[in-house]
Order: structure tokens, then C-alpha cells, then sequence
């Protein structure tokens, strides 16, 4: 089959690779229909995930049709229509029993090296590392799903492949994001970054209730979006003082809960993006908390800092006196997807939201590497790739 | 504010086994050899100290003059030896590392004994005094590092917790022959009679085999075994299931002894490859854990890659 191999920074190409098979006995075979380019997998391709090898198989967003399943997979059948949630969780452990499901304790088989980066391992990914198991992605034609009695979601309907696919990442990622800001009527909620998972922060705020969502970005095209498909105000950071503007909409207290959707390659100007992008190309700083510097100055006193944005090591300068002083609650985590599945499909069947919106480009697996150079760079207005295979 | 009633650091396995072994710390006393670490590895720095900051007082003592940078470096040696002993929970090793400065020392002293201008009187009392402690090193050495009377050289022990009842682990475990299931070296675990079983398994490409008998068998709670003498390979295991509070499971413990001295030195070399016995057991753990909570081993094994060499890299080698 093809799949899109990660070769070094900067560098994919579609190699021909053997077909997956079913390994364990709750493997299913799923032949992919759609798969995305994730914001996250930009982190991936300039060169900020540690533990990734050339020729490894990227991708965790995707859907399709079963081929096969293992043994112990009772709940799917060659032909069933699927999407794959990107955290693999065996729906047996502490964790999966307390639906923290990306916390599972038996889907990373290289946890030692994760505890050794994090103190304990998180679960599982497709195609994120060997630090977070070293499986195989789903930007490719076929893919091997592990416990895929647990993780994949039945799709009954005529939905098109756009209006649920997302349901395998950005759109719980932004939906827990606003979640656990357990937003109150009256609430403003300030998001920082347009991309796609902060559009689906804005829009699930506002599903959750929020009398008024800000959102930040410097593209003006994903400022739009942000405007026209959600109805949040924006502010331009390159053009106006993002606590100031906040301040002032807010009447100086701040919003009630802030977002981050950008995580560790964040933009900025000033001194301290330029200190930032030292320190990280020195080695010195595995991430560049700018966006989260300024969500944790902005919030309200008492207020939640939400971060659904990739955080990979270790941060500096962060205004911890800030969250402490003023008993901020920082929420984050990487999304717990199995959780989100059904209710959301079922706000995406009731009419609640179209979650196709964010699609701004359609292209062929084979062109993956100039899909990832477009939308690493924004050219083309680039918000949201969609591979056919 | 709170402050924990029980001591973690001395938390841990509490099998009988244990008590036996003069290097462990028991409800919270030390046992003499520990007390005499402590003594030595205070002794260390003393001397350390005044061989850094008086090496020409110490010559003197020592009956020769003019060497005051050796004397200096010895002096952190010395300070090195010291805080290693006081600070690691296993000062064995550094208490060897005390016999080998005491042997330099010894030889150095030789030297000035057989040299001209030293004070040849000073000089013979000085290894004495050296000699005195260098017997004393040896014998606490040997005491920490012989593991009380059952001669291993190696001890390694982890624990993990597990979401079943302890006595789904210890059904599991007690049979041996599901052993292999989770322990990667094995091939095979054979129940010959009652309490005795016959092990194979391949080691750097070796197949080795061995009898091993359960020594202490309480169900749902422990199982201890060893091999029987004129093994191949030395060693005894322990297993404890202890029931996590609040329904969460089990907490199972495992110690396993091994081995002679020169198989202790080479566990160092396999750290780098992530084979250190205790890494080894810790990964054992986490295979056990997932045979009890999914039935099987999860691996990337066999799946594809843009590389010719598969799916699988050097790091997930090392992580598995």
C-alpha cells in the first residue's frame, strides 16, 4: 500500500509499504477512506516531537471501511463504515474504567520511555512518536487499529466522510477545551489560535453556552472563519495588544476562561517570542509558551486556563505566580476521544454543528508532502487538508 | 500543611526474605554492617577533608613530605567514597570502591617506606593504621554486598499495580508455565512434580536450563521459589500480591536474586540497553499487567514501515 512516511524535518514522502495485518486479537484492518493533516502532526514535521525514526507512518485522523477483524472483536464486521478516535485505549484499565481514556495503562508498549520524559506515560497514539508507542498512522491506505473494540464509532448514515471525520480528533479536542471550562451563562470565553481545533473550541463554547467567545489568531483568513462560520469577535495579535483588548472587552476583568489552541511552536513578536525562539533553537526550551503566557495573564481571577494545544517538555518563563495568586485552574490533557464520540455524533445528527466547515483543501494521499509544505507555511489560505487515498 | 505518617523511602517488600538480608533496612533500624557504612563513609569524609584542606599536615602524619597534590587528590577520592556510602541506598559497590583507595594507599605508603628522607617510623604506623581499616572495609563490603547467606550477587525489584484481584494474579502466577507468557527470556516452564519445575531459557542466544523449587507458596498473597543446587543459574524469586486500597486492584511486587559478583558488574554494561535485571522485571510488570487486564501482549510488531528493517526501531527495543 502507500502511506506517507515522516523522513526527518521537513521531509515526507509516500512510500510503498507491506500491508497492515491483524497483530493482536482486537486488531481490526480498516481500509481508509479519508485521513487528515493535523495541526499536530506540523509539530511532527518541523522537527519538534523527539523519538520519531525516518520511515515512520504518520497520520491520526482518519476513517473507513473495515476489512478484517481479530478474534476478539465482537462490536464491528468487514464493511462497517468506522471512525478511529487517534488515542489507542484497551477500555480495560484504571484509567479507561474512569473514561480518561488517553490515559490508558496498556496501549503504549514503549511507556518506559515515556516515564522516563514525563514521569508516568500517557496512552498510545497513531503515528506520533515512539515515545507514545511507535504505531503505525493512518495517512496511508490501510491501517492497523488496536483495540478496535473500544476505539472506532459506527457511522450508520449518509453523513459524508468531511462531516464526520473529524470526530477522530479536533473536533472533541476543541469540544473537552471548552468542556472544562465549565462555562456559566453570561461567560466570555477567549480562545487562542484559529486553526481547526481552535474553530471547534469557538463553536463548542458557544454550544456549551457562552454568551461571548474572542478568539486570537495573525491570518486573517482563520480570523473569518472564526467571525463568519462561529460568530466570535477577533482580535488580530499583530495588530492590537491582546490584554489590552481583552481588558477592554471584558470592562478590565478579564474572560472567564482561556483557551490554547496553539501549544508548543507558537507565534509572537516582541522580546520574548525572539528569547523563545533562541532559547528552542539552543536546545534550551523544548516548547515556546507564548500563547499561554498571555491566556494565563488574561483570565479572570478565578478562572480556567484550558489547553488543548500539544505541549511536548519543558517550558520557560511561565507566569506561575499568575495562576497561583489568583486561584486560576489550568485544565488540559490529550483529548479523551472514545468519550466524546457518541454525544457528539449526536449533536452532529440533530443539526448542532457541520463539522466540514474547517476543509479548506482536498487533495490525493500521493500529494501529502506539498499538502503538509502548504499548510505548515498557510499558503493558499490553508486551514484544513483532507487526503483521499 | 501535611506531612506523611509512614516513611515511603522504607515502604516496600516485606517478605521474609528480606529480613535475612543484612543489607536491608527492617522497620526502620539499621543493621550493623549499615551502621558500620555510615562510620566509614563519615571516616571518608574526615579524612577527605583534611587531606584536601592540610595535605602537608597529613604528609607529616604520614611521615614524608612533598606530595601534597596526591595527597590532595587522594583527598577526593576520599570525599567521593564518603558521600556515595552516605547517600546510596545500596553502599556495597562504594565500600569496594573504599578497598581499592585503601590498597592505592597502601602501596603509596609502601613506596615511602622504601624511600630516603622519610620518617620510616611515622611512615610503618600509618599502614598499620590503613591496614586496620582496610580489613574493616573488606568485611563490611562483603557483608552488604553477599546478600546475608544465600551468596547472590544481584538483587532486582519492582512493583506494579494491576486492575484485578489478587487472586486472579496469583492463579495466574502460581502456574509457572504461564511465566513465559510475560517473562521474554524464557521459553519454557515446566511443573515436574508438586512443588518443583524445570525452566529453559535463552540468554544472548544460550539456551540454559534449570530446576527451581517454591519455597514459600501462601495463596493470593505470596510465592517465593529458588533454584535448586548445582543450577546453571543462581537465583531466587518472590512474588507479593497486596491488595491496592480502595478496590483498585493489586499491588504485586517482585524481587528476584541473581548470580555472582562478575554478573552484578555486567548488569552496569546492560543498563545502556535497557536489560538492567531491574529494567527487566520492571518491563516483566508491565507484560504481566497487560496478560491480566487484556489478555495478551500489545506490540507494534510485524506492522509496516516506510523502513526496509520494519516496523519496529532500536528505541522500541530498548523501551520493551
Amino acid at each position: 500500500m502507500r502511506a506517507n512516511c515522516w523522513q526527518g524535518k521537513k521531509k515526507m514522502s509516500v512510500e510503498e509499504v507491506p500491508d497492515p495485518k491483524i497483530i493482536n486479537s482486537r486488531d481490526a484492518v480498516v481500509k481508509i477512506t479519508s485521513t487528515a493533516i493535523c495541526g499536530s502532526d506540523l509539530h511532527l514535521y518541523n522537527g519538534f516531537v523527539p523519538s520519531m525514526e525516518a520511515g515512520d507512518i504518520v497520520g491520526h485522523e482518519f476513517m473507513g471501511e473495515v476489512m478484517e477483524v481479530g478474534p476478539g472483536v465482537k462490536n464491528l464486521k468487514a464493511g462497517d463504515r468506522v471512525v478511529v478516535p487517534f488515542p489507542i485505549s484497551c477500555g480495560n484499565c484504571f484509567f479507561c474504567n474512569r473514561e480518561q481514556y488517553s490515559l490508558c495503562e496498556n496501549s503504549n508498549p514503549n511507556a518506559m520511555l515515556a516515564e522516563k520524559m514525563w514521569g508516568h506515560s500517557p496512552a498510545g497514539l497513531f503515528g506520533y512518536s515512539h515515545l507514545l508507542g511507535g504505531f503505525a498512522g493512518g495517512q496511508a491506505e490501510y491501517a492497523r487499529v488496536p483495540f478496535a473494540d473500544v476505539g472506532p464509532i459506527k457511522i450508520e448514515n449518509g453523513f459524508t466522510d468531511e462531516q464526520v471525520l473529524f470526530l477522530s480528533d479536533i473536533f472533541p479536542t476543541g469540544y473537552m477545551a471548552a468542556e472544562a471550562c465549565n462555562i456559566e451563562p453570561g461567560d466570555t470565553v477567549a480562545v487562542w489560535g484559529c486553526g481547526p481545533v481552535g474553530q471547534f473550541a469557538i463553536q463548542s463554547a458557544f454550544l456549551l453556552g457562552a454568551e461571548r467567545v474572542i478568539a486570537i489568531d495573525r491570518f486573517p483568513e482563520r480570523l473569518r472563519m472564526a467571525r463568519e462560520k462561529s460568530g466570535a469577535q477577533t482580535i488580530n495579535y499583530e495588530e492590537t495588544d491582546v490584554l489590552e483588548a481583552l481588558r477592554e472587552a471584558t470592562g478590565g476583568r478579564g474572560p472567564d476562561s482561556c483557551i490554547d489552541c496553539v501549544g508548543m511552536e507558537a507565534h509572537g513578536h516582541g522580546p520574548m517570542y525572539v528569547y523563545d525562539r533562541a532559547k528552542q533553537a539552543m536546545m534550551l526550551e523544548t516548547d515556546r509558551p507564548i500563547a499561554l503566557r498571555e491566556a494565563m495573564m488574561a483570565c479572570r481571577n478565578g478562572g480556567t486556563v484550558s489547553i488543548a494545544g500539544v505541549y511536548g517538555g519543558f517550558v520557560d518563563k511561565l507566569p506561575f505566580g499568575s495562576v497561583m495568586n489568583r486561584s486560576l485552574t489550568v485544565k488540559t490533557g490529550q483529548t479523551h476521544v472514545q468519550r466524546y464520540l457518541k454525544p457528539l455524533l449526536g449533536r452532529i445528527e440533530r443539526g448542532e454543528i457541520d463539522p466540514s466547515f474547517v476543509v479548506t483543501h482536498q487533495m490525493n494521499l500521493d500529494d501529502a508532502p506539498q499538502a503538509y509544505e502548504m499548510f505548515v507555511n498557510k499558503q493558499d489560505e490553508c486551514i484544513k487538508v483532507v487526503l483521499k487515498p | 500543611m501535611g506531612t506523611t505518617t509512614q516513611d515511603l523511602t522504607r515502604l516496600g517488600f516485606s517478605g521474609s526474605r528480606s529480613e535475612s538480608n543484612g543489607s536491608r533496612r527492617e522497620n526502620g533500624s539499621m543493621s550493623r554492617e549499615e551502621r558500620l557504612a555510615r562510620g566509614l563513609g563519615w571516616f571518608s569524609i574526615g579524612l577527605g577533608m583534611a587531606e584536601l584542606l592540610a595535605p602537608g599536615a597529613v604528609s607529616r602524619i604520614a611521615g614524608t613530605r612533598n606530595h601534597k597534590s596526591l595527597v590532595r587528590a587522594y583527598g577526593l577520592r576520599e570525599l567521593a567514597a564518603g558521600v556515595g556510602i552516605l547517600t546510596s541506598s545500596q553502599p556495597g559497590p562504594w565500600i569496594w570502591s573504599r578497598v581499592a583507595g585503601d590498597l592505592v594507599d597502601l602501596t603509596s605508603l609502601g613506596n615511602v617506606l622504601s624511600g630516603r628522607g622519610n620518617s620510616r617510623g611515622k611512615t610503618a604506623f600509618s599502614i598499620a593504621s590503613v591496614a586496620g581499616v582496610t580489613l574493616l572495609d573488606v568485611m563490611c563490603a562483603q557483608k552488604l554486598t553477599s546478600n546475608g547467606s544465600n551468596g547472590y550477587a544481584c538483587r532486582a525489584e519492582a512493583n506494579l499495580i494491576v486492575n484485578v484481584s489478587p487472586q486472579q494474579c496469583y492463579e495466574f502466577w502460581r502456574n509457572f508455565e504461564n511465566l513465559p507468557k510475560f517473562m521474554d527470556y524464557l521459553k519454557s516452564v515446566r511443573t515436574t512434580e508438586g512443588k518443583r519445575s524445570h525452566w529453559v531459557a535463552e540468554v544472548g542466544g544460550r539456551t540454559i536450563e534449570w530446576d527451581a523449587e517454591i519455597e514459600s507458596d501462601v495463596p493470593n498473597e505470596r510465592i517465593t521459589w529458588h533454584s535448586l543446587p548445582g543450577s546453571e543459574v543462581v537465583n531466587s524469586g518472590a512474588v507479593e500480591f497486596e491488595r491496592a486500597p480502595g478496590g483498585r486492584g493489586t499491588i504485586v511486587r517482585v524481587q528476584m536474586d541473581y548470580g555472582n559478583m562478575v554478573q552484578a558488574l555486567a548488569s552496569a554494561v546492560a543498563t545502556v540497553a535497557g536489560k538492567h535485571p531491574e529494567q527487566m522485571i520492571r518491563k516483566e510488570l508491565v507484560r504481566f499487567k497487560q496478560m491480566m487486564e487484556v489478555g495478551e501482549v500489545i506490540t507494534t510488531e510485524g506492522q509496516p514501515s516506510g523502513r526496509r528493517s520494519g516496523g519496529v526501531t532500536w528505541m522500541d527495543r530498548i523501551a520493551r
